[in-house]
């Protein structure tokens, strides 16, 4: 296989990777008001989370370094172009980052509700934002002959772009809902599997309408495929989540979000950025990739550090297995 | 002076990038310095069994988390701002530049930011020495992550390892084991390296003279007061051995910035290096008020009568090489920059003498203004710092890759004016007011002191009761 094909493949397991990890974190953040009725439930939410965000949030720093050491026009033309919705969710990393780390270490009432709101929006934010930037991957948009983005912020919210913000915003809750019954106990894991049932519904029809139009403007028989599974793992996980198995629930919209996003590079492939409508001027794994020797180098760096990173990142998760019972939170 | 009104996606995008970055480098140099005195601290409680450093490990850990959840989300607005308002140099550098960035995620923040998470809380479900092994993971996970970071610098300062392929219109990697070991990247790394002990150790003294001030747990704060001021001392020791390597480097590879630092217009033998100056600095009349003969040529070339090239004179040599324009940098930004670096740093260096001095051997200061002017000097290495970093980037001007490409080739062509100035203000804005939070949550809990016995005790051991409570949680 092409060196660029496997880079192209390797950008889109960073992305995957971080849209199943992050995406239950950023379902947590966006619960926390919903779900959170008073301020040690929500302390219980944000601890299900505390160990793992962090390590979460480095996938994208890989993504985003990987693209721009194996695709330099690919990353130039993506971070230039899609700026503001960028700097929206940049914006939403930092408050929430912080958010995490500095709420629980004030003690008044409006101290926490700040850092609540930062947590929220910060969550909600770049879940919905991640899914616009990669709808008009797929879609496309307008590039010159030196591959820069020509339109401006309005371009890029389209109903298509949009639909698939709406989409990722839902999907990312249902999945955090999901992961909130599964780790915790209680009046709270009952709450989370309620909300994950209503969520998981209405998660269904934007993700529908979006994966549909995804097929029917820019598919191909492999996308037609990941996306008939992806529907059906979201259907799987509603059903897993209404009989109580948290854990199958989970690892259902897990696998919903793996096999919708795989379906969205399918169909950007053999692209990396369309231009539309002058297509002449499109960005493809081959006139965006960096040298043979770049990519090489990259290649043996990927195959020695990523299982290494798998098998301690998946040690974390191990280690932090229990649920967190809202009574075993100690009294601020 | 130009107006604000003309203010250009150029200005925008390097004000811009001047913020953020001096910014993001408040928090990581204390990273890098208190991660591995908290590993210090811990390993001294595992292998003493004192209490008295295991309250210091939870005291700092603390006050160390307060900063790095700034330097974490700080950093990756430095990864992403290559690419949304540097296209262009993007493009260029990509496939040299890209690999160091890669290679820091995978080796280095990876590791950082899983082992930070299992450090907080892992506190009652790991095994002690597990939990010991990964602050020491962190610890090293912050010098990996220097290091790549200022591998992929070096190649702006001094590239190497690359060809040019005009084709293609950009630099291309050839030899990755040049730019890993690029030497402005084998001498930085020391030096930030060392810096990053310099403020973290100065900072422990300023937290624990507080305490001395207060005549409160002396027993958790005499030792962690030592250990800063060693940490100064080497730091600072180390910073002058560094820096001296760092100089003759720069010097061989960019001399004008060596000839930018002293103002030095005329290509001199047996240079002097003036500590102040009055007047202007554009060569014509400006008066060194001190000077230290010679000194500026043994900074240069390790030789008192070495020659340092002159501004004028290598303006003329680029012109032969690179074309018409003027390569000389804003002269009087890096010449007092370069003196404010010092000279901060020494001054830090003299606060962590003079501590010791007065609290050698048990003694505790008696003057009333002793320790509040001792603890305003914590501010002195983050100057330095900021101005070490300016100094860096500005003595480079106009480059953004030395003799390569200009940095007014670099920006984005295609991003609007008002887009960057929204995401500067912005970002200002926010870090602005994270700013004033940060400070007065770390002064909040390093007044607060060290937790008591009881409590460090209870929330430091493996448990499976299950209905203890968490021996952390956010």
């Amino acid at each position: 296989m092409e060196l660029t094909t496997i880079w192209f493949i390797a950008i889109a397991v960073l992305f995957t990777g971080y849209f199943i990890l992050e995406g239950f974190d950023f379902g947590v953040g966006i619960l926390l008001p919903v779900l959170g009725r008073e301020d040690r439930e929500r302390r219980a939410m944000i601890n299900t989370i505390g160990p793992l965000w962090d390590g979460n949030e480095v996938w994208i720093i890989t993504a985003g370094g990987a693209m721009f050491a194996a695709f330099p026009h690919w990353y130039a033309s993506l971070f230039s172009g899609f700026y503001l919705l960028l700097f929206a969710i940049l914006v939403g990393l930092i408050v929430r980052g912080v958010a995490f780390e500095y709420r629980g270490k004030g003690d008044t009432d409006r101290w926490r509700r700040n850092w609540d709101i930062c947590i929220v929006a910060g969550s909600a934010l770049p879940a919905f934002f991640w899914g616009v930037v990669v709808a008009n991957l797929v879609r496309g948009v307008p590039l010159d002959a030196n591959f820069d983005y020509t339109g401006s912020i309005w371009g890029l919210l389209n109903g298509y772009a949009l639909l698939g913000g709406l989409t990722t915003l839902l999907l990312f809750a249902t999945h955090g809902a999901y992961f909130l019954h599964l780790r915790t106990t209680g009046d709270l894991a009952e709450r989370a599997r309620a909300i994950g049932i209503r969520l998981g519904a209405a998660t269904a029809v934007p993700a529908l309408a979006f994966l549909i139009w995804t097929q029917a403007a820019y598919g191909n028989g492999a996308s037609l495929v990941l996306i008939i599974l992806a529907v059906l793992a979201l259907v799987a996980g509603l059903a897993l989540d209404y009989t109580g198995r948290s854990g199958w629930a989970f690892a259902a919209t897990a696998l919903t979000i793996a096999l919708a996003s795989t379906s969205l590079f399918c169909a950007l492939w053999p692209d990396v950025l369309p231009s539309t409508p002058d297509a002449a001027n499109s960005l493809t794994h081959e006139n965006a990739a960096a040298t043979e020797k770049t990519l090489g180098i990259m290649t043996w760096a990927a195959v020695v550090f990523l299982p290494v990173i798998l098998l301690y990142q998946g040690w974390t998760y191990w280690v932090f297995r229990k649920r967190v019972v809202v009574e075993r939170i100690p009294v601020a | 002076m130009r107006d604000w009104g003309d203010m250009d996606v150029l200005d925008l995008a390097r004000m811009q990038f001047g913020v953020t970055t001096v910014y993001h480098f408040l928090f990581v140099p204390v990273t890098i310095g208190l991660s591995l005195l908290v590993a210090i601290l811990q390993t001294l409680w595992r292998t003493t069994h004192k209490t008295a450093y295991l309250r210091a490990t939870k005291f700092w850990g603390k006050l160390f988390l307060i900063n790095i959840a700034m330097g974490v989300v700080t950093g990756i607005v430095q990864e992403f701002q290559f690419g949304m308002n540097w296209s262009a140099y993007s493009r260029f550098v990509g496939d040299v530049f890209g690999a160091p960035l890669a290679f820091e995620a995978l080796v280095a923040f990876f590791l950082e930011s899983t082992f930070i998470g299992v450090w907080i809380f892992g506190w009652d479900r790991l095994k002690p020495g597990l939990h010991l092994a990964c602050i020491w993971l962190v610890a090293f996970g912050t010098l990996a992550s220097a290091y790549f970071i200022l591998a992929a610098n070096a190649f702006m300062q001094n590239p190497v390892g690359y060809q040019l392929n005009e084709t293609a219109g950009r630099a291309e990697l050839t030899d990755f084991g040049a730019v890993l070991t690029n030497p402005v990247a084998m001498a930085a790394f020391p030096h930030t390296i060392f810096a990053s002990w310099l403020t973290a150790g100065t900072i422990v003294v300023a937290v624990s003279g507080y305490h001395f001030m207060h005549r409160r747990d002396l027993d958790v704060h005499r030792p962690a007061m030592r250990l800063g001021i060693l940490t100064t001392l080497v730091g600072g020791l180390g910073l002058v051995l560094s820096g001296d390597s760092l100089g003759k480097v720069m010097t061989a590879t960019q001399p004008m910035k060596m000839a930018a630092a002293e103002a030095l217009y005329q290509t001199t033998f047996n240079a002097p290096f003036s500590v102040l100056t009055i007047g202007s600095l554009d060569g014509s009349h400006g008066t060194p008020i001190i000077e230290i003969p010679g000194l500026l040529s043994f900074l240069a070339t390790g030789s008192f009568n070495g020659e340092v090239q002159g501004i004028n004179d290598l303006n003329a040599q680029y012109q032969g090489l690179y074309g018409p324009g003027d390569y000389a940098p804003y002269i009087p930004l890096t010449y007092w920059s370069f003196r404010a670096m010092i000279g901060f740093g020494m001054l830090a260096v003299a606060m962590a003498v003079i501590v010791w001095w007065f609290t050698r051997r048990g003694r505790l200061p008696e003057h009333r203004l002793f320790w509040p002017i001792a603890m305003w000097m914590a501010v002195t290495p983050f100057l330095a710092n900021s101005a070490g970093w300016i100094f860096t980037e500005m003595g480079r001007q106009p480059w953004v890759v030395f003799s390569l490409y200009e940095t007014s080739e670099a920006v984005s062509p295609r991003v609007g004016a008002p887009t960057v100035a929204l995401s500067f203000i912005g970002f200002t804005l926010v870090y602005l007011v994270l700013a004033v939070v940060a400070l007065r949550l770390f002064l909040k809990f390093a007044k607060a002191g060290p937790p008591s016995e009881e409590n460090a005790i209870a929330t430091s051991s493996p448990s499976d009761d299950p209905d203890k409570p968490m021996a952390f949680a956010y």
